[in-house]
């Protein structure tokens, strides 16, 4: 088990270089931050610039500025905000707690639709509502998720006035957010249910607890959602990647005020240092939800942290 | 990561009774039709609208849909017709799609076909790869390069390959690994086939078919990676007519002209539901042990 976790951190550490190399290089491709920096500022001399270089470190070699960069992530320093100087790890301590609270309360929501409907699937497997559950999980695969977003907003805010658009105006704004990745998230997640349950389904203790004469609900909901509930969190971990690339785009669409909208905003005001620190968060975030749900799979699982 | 086996595949839509047959079969044509016609609208309809869009009926401006022949599905704020624009939009859309699977097919396949033969550093290196992609926010990444290098059909489609053929070259792999434990391979290699004819004759035709599977979802996905791309406004040049950058437009328009936002948005739909509907179907012919 030591050998496994050693490997599973080895493997997390090696995709964080390579994810912060990745945007560390990204940003300085883009071109002098100095000469933006100072463009508000009037007439500059090139040892202006120079000044602004130094401060900023940027006079130093990639390598140098890298180790820089990443000595920063170990304590939580990002750096300080091009506009205002805000420090960004202050602006992602405001942003994530809006993001964090998003996915959760999206992906509860996606587990209570798509729970109840994949059993029910499993069910009535190859029934009409096997099949009207199976096209429907297709229609709501096909959605492109930003559009999703603005119809939910032309029906609740436009057409019938019960929901505010966008920002965040009270608990309220976070139905819309939700309802639009939930829907997105259960097209996937009810097939993924339907089929570890209909492997479930047909295992002997299923057929014991049936002869007990359990009812049958007590059989789907406590014996046999048990057992799909591990192949569910992987598969919910291994999309987690994806979850927070849908999750960035359904915020900026409802300018909902978490990392998503921070780095969106970044981008268009050419903000790196804030780019940078997001963009850095977002994927520990992924790396760390990949790691935990490894280690807990291994833990239960002996053939995993053999294989 | 790559260790945990993924169970997502119904392994028993096989033996779904008979009379759905016909329900399968409905969603193939269907299928058929829509990416048909899709695809056919993308290649004719520069020819119907030589001007690519872009002409102006300002008299006409915000008409609503329906109401007149000329602009059936009515006219956006500069009075461009929507019809015609969602008709061009595929175009790049469909490209994108298209191309964007072709290249990581072709990289991903011949990597994954070498590590499962050879193992070795290729499958080490096969391996991270597929770490560091599952790790990755993909949009993110691409919105990090795309903002400083711009964006353009040849970004987008070079991003989409450099994070895709992982998924290729590992689903191969899988394959590979255990066709070549499998008698007919291990008796062609008694016989003295060589590595190149084995891959050609022996391995690759059986890798086709979950490799054919994954790429119709993958032309699905990259639509919809594309439009949000330039729906974010990281996309394709906005003078282009595209769904991505109609919806990005509707969007300000969404209070007095909600028809400006909702067709293109169909259009994406209908076409990606299209290749899912046929992803399913040859998933349910090709791939009945779920192997994607």
């Amino acid at each position: 088990m030591l050998g496994f976790l050693l490997k599973r951190l080895l493997q997390a550490a090696f995709v964080i270089l390579v994810v912060t190399l990745f945007v560390s290089y990204a940003v300085r491709l883009s071109g002098d931050p100095a000469i933006m920096l100072a463009q508000g500022a009037g007439s500059v001399t090139e040892e202006d610039l120079q000044n602004i270089r130094t401060g900023l470190g940027l006079d130093r070699p990639f390598p140098v500025q890298y180790a820089e960069f990443l000595k920063g992530m170990v304590v939580g320093d990002f750096g300080r905000s091009f506009l205002g100087g805000t420090p960004v790890s202050q602006l992602i301590g405001d942003a994530l707690p809006a993001t964090l609270a998003l996915a959760g309360a999206s992906l509860l929501l996606s587990l209570l639709i798509s729970i109840p409907l994949g059993i029910q699937a499993a069910v009535h497997q190859g029934g009409p509502i096997d099949q009207a559950i199976r096209i429907g999980s297709l229609v709501g695969l096909s959605f492109p998720n930003f559009w999703l977003a603005i119809m939910l907003v032309l029906l609740l805010s436009i057409t019938f006035p019960l929901l505010p658009p966008s920002g965040w105006d009270g608990p309220m704004s976070l139905i819309m957010p939700t309802l639009t990745m939930a829907i997105i998230f259960s097209a996937t997640n009810v097939r993924l249910v339907r089929t570890s349950m209909l492997e479930t389904l047909g295992a002997q203790y299923i057929m014991v607890a049936r002869a007990k004469g359990l009812k049958n609900s007590v059989v789907l909901y406590k014996h046999a959602l048990r057992n799909c509930a591990i192949p569910l969190i992987t598969y919910i971990g291994l999309q987690f990647g994806k979850m927070i690339g849908g999750l960035v785009v359904v915020e900026k669409v409802f300018n909902w005020p978490g990392m998503g909208t921070l780095a969106f905003d970044a981008i268009s005001a050419r903000d790196y240092p804030v780019l940078q620190g997001s963009v850095t968060v977002l994927a520990l975030l992924v790396v760390f939800a990949n790691l935990l749900v490894d280690v807990a799979y291994g833990l239960v699982d002996p053939r995993i942290r053999n294989g | 990561m790559s260790t945990s086996p993924i169970p997502v595949i119904d392994a028993k839509a096989a033996s779904a009774p008979d009379r759905w047959r016909h329900l399968r079969s409905l969603e193939f044509i269907l299928g058929v039709l829509l990416v048909g016609t899709m695809l056919t609208l993308a290649l004719i309809s520069p020819l119907i609208f030589p001007d690519l869009g872009t002409r102006m009926d300002l008299a006409a401006r915000l008409t609503a849909p329906f109401t007149e022949w000329r602009h059936l599905l009515g006219t956006d704020p500069l009075g461009r017709d929507v019809l015609e624009r969602v008709l061009l939009g595929g175009r790049v859309s469909l490209f994108v799609g298209f191309v964007s699977v072709a290249g990581s097919v072709t990289v991903g396949v011949i990597v994954g076909l070498i590590a499962g033969y050879y193992r070795g550093f290729w499958d080490m290196f096969l391996m991270r790869c597929v770490d560091v992609q599952l790790a990755l926010p993909f949009i993110l990444i691409a919105l990090t390069f795309i903002s400083i290098l711009g964006g353009g059909l040849g970004n987008i489609i070079i991003f989409m390959i450099l994070s895709q053929w992982v998924q290729y070259a590992r689903l191969v792999r899988g394959l590979v690994l255990s066709l070549r434990e499998r008698e007919f391979v291990q008796a062609a290699r008694a016989f003295g086939v060589r590595d190149l004819s084995m891959v050609r004759h022996h391995i690759l035709p059986n890798v086709l078919g979950p490799v054919v599977i994954l790429m119709t979802l993958n032309v699905a996905e990259n639509i919809l990676l594309e439009s949000s791309l330039t729906f974010l406004g990281l996309g394709v040049d906005p003078q282009i007519p595209t769904w991505g950058g109609m919806l990005a437009d509707g969007r300000n328009y969404l209070q007095t002209a909600w028809w400006v936002s909702v067709f293109p948005g169909l259009a994406i739909m209908l076409t990606v539901l299209g290749l899912n509907l046929l992803g399913d179907w040859l998933r349910d012919r090709l791939d009945p042990l779920g192997k994607v």
